[in-house]
């Protein structure tokens, strides 16, 4: 029963983890209509400038998170205005060939610089909590905490603020919303750094307790694409939703089934019920 | 002009071994050459008719992992363990198809992706079947076929270029032909091409198969080549090696594919301290190519011989 229970807390970790980095892709889909492949390799460079911030400055490990966000998220504005925006109007397969280019280059530059090593981001809560007889590590409760936290944000910021609102209004319809005078090109670089500051403080949340190096953030994307599928594309509780399903798919499968396979799991779900229903498990993408 | 090319180029790849100062040059063009024929194929399904697919490097490795396993560890000759990868490659190509076809545009991207995924990481971990990560090793060269042998660099190359223009010579007919253009409407409007009688699912269905077969051949070729395969092969990395070459040559071009992989080889070969790197400048190459020359150098040029008459 007691590992029961541990599973349970490895699936909320993974899948607050991929919830985040879930959320900024449908984010960008909601508004672009692109699969941004490149969302991975975000996620990766905000890990590595958060070890670079904490292990090479010696900032500590909180503000190496900001300081990783703030640098995510002008990376991914930038993307936005140097590649996404002078592919508006080419057919989508222009736009995902971009997307693939920009995660190769980051890729390569960030192996470049700090090769092709793993690294170990060190967190300064490796404390064991003791709960009601169960051992729980510190930094897993934070990740559920911290990602609760930020989800909520997102919400009110998307419900209760006009900059939210704008966004919203369009994901719903990009011609009214411009017919109502909201500035497309600001929504889309607003937009854009929030989901590189999410992608980034996810990969932070996640280090300290799993390896940092190039190719991280390609399984990662992966899952996070097969649940903004599952979830319905641009759906924000969906991405949260199938944040956890995979999650937890993982972390029992690794236990009961085994641990060689685990990356396979969600991947053999994802299979298993697109094929069975081609539309994802909600069609139409609630919002 | 154009029907002179295709002579022209065939000569000098006929001559080009007489020309090259030692081995190690033909050793690179026939590499380039086999993942061309491989590309050709990922240029069928996403050129002509349009679905980025993400899974081509797994077929690749099918073909190839179907020869390595089939010589080496069961011991059957190499010419039938060849014709055998091809068809593995495409059966698996079909039933990847039948389920990944029924999305769409970018349903369809991410799903291959997955597939891919799959398809490698199988590969990777089943070591009974695969030898995992340690790979295969011990493969011989290409059985002769009559009195030609197959053990120089020279034989192989030459080997490989029949192979590429049999490819390319059948790309040609299946381009030219009916299928070909039904595969060229699916690519231009679903909608429409359904309106006018096609059969959309089976149709993709069909390009998907070749494109695998293509790949499977291709595969099986390398093994023999460079006798050396790990999980490697079926990576990501290498389908959007392919995808690099299709874009500088042209999209949705015969040519296209060939022309791309004979430069950019060349390319990664004259900067050779930029093999891990490649990426830094393949990248943004990438980028700016769907930006400012989307269908690639064939494109270019036919838009300037366009201009020229008009």
């Amino acid at each position: 029963m007691v590992m029961f229970f541990q599973q349970i807390l490895n699936g909320l970790t993974l899948g607050s983890v991929y919830s985040l980095v879930a959320l900024g892709l449908t984010l960008i889909y909601g508004i672009l209509h692109i699969p941004n492949f490149s969302h991975g390799a975000l996620y990766m460079v905000g890990a590595y400038f958060a070890y670079f911030f904490a292990g090479s400055l010696g900032v500590p490990y909180w503000g190496a998170m900001a300081g990783a966000a703030v640098v995510v998220a002008l990376l991914a504005v930038a993307s936005e205005r140097l590649v996404f925006r002078p592919l508006r109007g080419a057919p989508v397969l222009h736009d995902m060939i971009a997307a693939i280019g920009l995660l190769l280059f980051l890729e390569a530059v960030v192996q470049a610089i700090w090769g092709a090593d793993f690294h170990r981001l060190q967190s300064p809560h490796t404390q064991i909590v003791h709960l009601f007889g169960l051992v729980a590590p510190a930094q897993r409760l934070l990740i559920v905490a911290a990602a609760f936290a930020l989800m909520l944000g997102l919400h009110l910021f998307l419900q209760r603020t006009v900059m939210g609102s704008t966004i919203i209004a369009m994901a719903q319809d990009r011609e009214g919303a411009a017919l109502v005078g909201i500035d497309a090109s600001r929504v889309s670089m607003v937009t854009f750094a929030i989901s590189g500051a999410l992608a980034a403080v996810a990969a932070v949340l996640f280090a300290p307790i799993s390896l940092v190096y190039p190719a991280m953030g390609d399984l990662v994307i992966l899952k996070a694409f097969v649940i903004i599928i599952l979830g319905g594309m641009g759906s924000l509780p969906g991405a949260i939703l199938g944040g956890m399903v995979i999650g937890f798919a993982e972390s029992f499968g690794a236990f009961y089934i085994s641990t060689n396979y685990k990356d396979i799991i969600a991947f053999a779900l994802f299979v298993l019920i697109m094929s069975v229903r081609p539309s994802g498990l909600f069609p139409g993408g609630v919002r | 002009m154009g029907r002179l090319l295709a002579p022209a180029a065939m000569a000098v790849a006929l001559l080009f071994p007489l020309a090259v100062p030692n081995e190690y040059y033909l050793y690179v063009a026939a590499l380039a050459f086999i993942m061309a024929i491989s590309a050709t194929g990922l240029n069928l399904i996403l050129g002509y008719t349009g679905q980025l697919n993400l899974a081509h490097a797994g077929f690749m490795a099918i073909g190839a992992y179907g020869v390595g396993i089939l010589t080496v560890d069961y011991g059957v000759p190499f010419w039938p363990a060849f014709v055998a990868s091809g068809l593995i490659a495409t059966a698996i190509g079909v039933l990847a198809g039948l389920v990944s076809l029924r999305l769409k545009t970018h349903f369809f991207a991410i799903f291959t992706l997955c597939v891919g995924l799959i398809l490698s990481l199988v590969i990777e971990k089943w070591s009974d079947l695969t030898h995992g990560t340690t790979g295969l090793i011990g493969m011989q060269p290409p059985a002769a076929i009559g009195p030609i042998r197959f053990d120089t660099t020279m034989a192989q190359y030459y080997l490989v270029l029949a192979f590429l223009v049999a490819a390319l010579w059948l790309m040609r007919r299946i381009a030219t032909s009916i299928v070909g253009r039904s595969f060229v409407a699916v690519r231009n409007s679903e909608d429409l091409a359904q309106a006018l009688g096609i059969d959309v699912f089976r149709t993709k269905l069909l390009a998907f198969a070749l494109s695998a077969f293509y790949a499977g051949i291709s595969g099986a070729l390398y093994a023999g080549f460079v006798r050396f395969i790990g999980p490697d092969l079926a990576s990501e990395t290498h389908t959007f090696d392919m995808l690099a070459f299709i874009l500088v040559g042209g999209i949705g071009t015969l040519g296209g594919p060939l022309i791309g992989a004979i430069l950019l080889t060349i390319l990664t070969q004259s900067l050779q301290f930029l093999q891990d790197y490649r990426m830094i400048v393949f990248g943004p190459l990438l980028i700016l190519l769907v930006i400012f020359f989307p269908h690639g150098i064939v494109g270019f040029v036919r838009l300037r011989r366009a201009r020229a008459h008009a």
